[in-house]
């Protein structure tokens, strides 16, 4: 009987699942570019940078990149924290 | 971890430096050619852990001055920040690339179009590039040691004893 829960709540996520592929976008068919399109005509002038991926990442989206420094800080505290030297007081 | 053999240790303090000169190469011109900070610094945490695999990680310690990376990686992460919010204390927004296009410290103007790159470009971007990049060398390096010091305490079997005797204790 637990199993049948079981397998009734896994088929349950999996309609889920599958009721969202069925509202993707469809493939093949290009989405609204707005920004896109900003971001490759004013990259170049606004920041003086060939690589429009960094100006992006450094600057039009630079407090995604700050989460992830600080997502990286956190990781190596808790790595040290994990494996520092037992017994050192 | 033991140091490896005379001949991987001279192959590894030859192609170390290399290593590391291209992940330097890779964060200062993160803004002209693809890479970046994280990208750089991720290979220059690959010369520190070719340091750890060839000489030890005592040796590789010795050589890359473990005291010196917490300084590092928190030093390169106020960089960046301080840097962020310099656009804000101008009174303009947050990350705003206040030294672009105004001459002076990499204030140069681009021109339009296919170009071959000044270096002396894109404002902030370069210094936030090497402030990641000194942060993920630092960080990625440091994991490398406490990875280090972890296998060596659990191969020795002294993390059990340490529990069993606090236990002793209690």
């Amino acid at each position: 009987m637990k199993l049948g829960v079981k397998i009734a709540i896994v088929l349950l996520l999996f309609s889920f699942l599958l009721m969202g592929l069925g509202f993707m976008h469809k493939y093949g068919v290009p989405l609204k570019s707005d920004m896109d399109d900003y971001f490759i005509n004013h990259a170049q002038k606004e920041t003086a940078t060939n690589n429009v991926v960094t100006s992006i990442v450094f600057d039009y989206r630079g407090f995604d990149t700050l989460g992830e420094a600080s997502v990286l800080f956190t990781a190596v505290l808790g790595v040290v924290m994990i494996f520092r030297e037992a017994g050192k007081k | 971890m033991k140091p490896m053999s005379k001949i991987v240790r001279t192959v590894a303090a030859s192609i170390g430096w290399f290593v590391f000169v291209f992940g330097i190469y890779v964060i200062v011109h993160g803004h002209l050619t693809p890479g970046g900070g994280f990208q750089g610094g991720a290979v220059m945490a690959t010369g520190v852990a070719l340091l750890i695999v060839a000489y030890g990680g005592w040796g590789a310690e010795r050589c890359v001055g473990k005291e010196r990376l917490p300084v590092f990686e928190s030093a390169g992460l106020l960089t960046f920040i301080i840097l962020a919010f310099g656009g804000a204390c101008l009174g303009i927004t947050f990350f705003f690339n206040f030294l672009a296009n105004k001459g002076g410290l990499f204030g140069d103007k681009l021109p339009l179009g296919i170009n071959p790159g000044i270096f002396n470009s894109a404002g902030v971007i370069p210094l936030m590039n090497m402030g990641v990049g000194m942060e993920v060398l630092a960080g990625i390096s440091l994991i490398l040691f406490a990875m280090f010091y972890g296998t060596k305490r659990v191969r020795e079997g002294r993390c059990l004893v340490d529990n069993e005797e606090k236990e002793e204790d209690v």
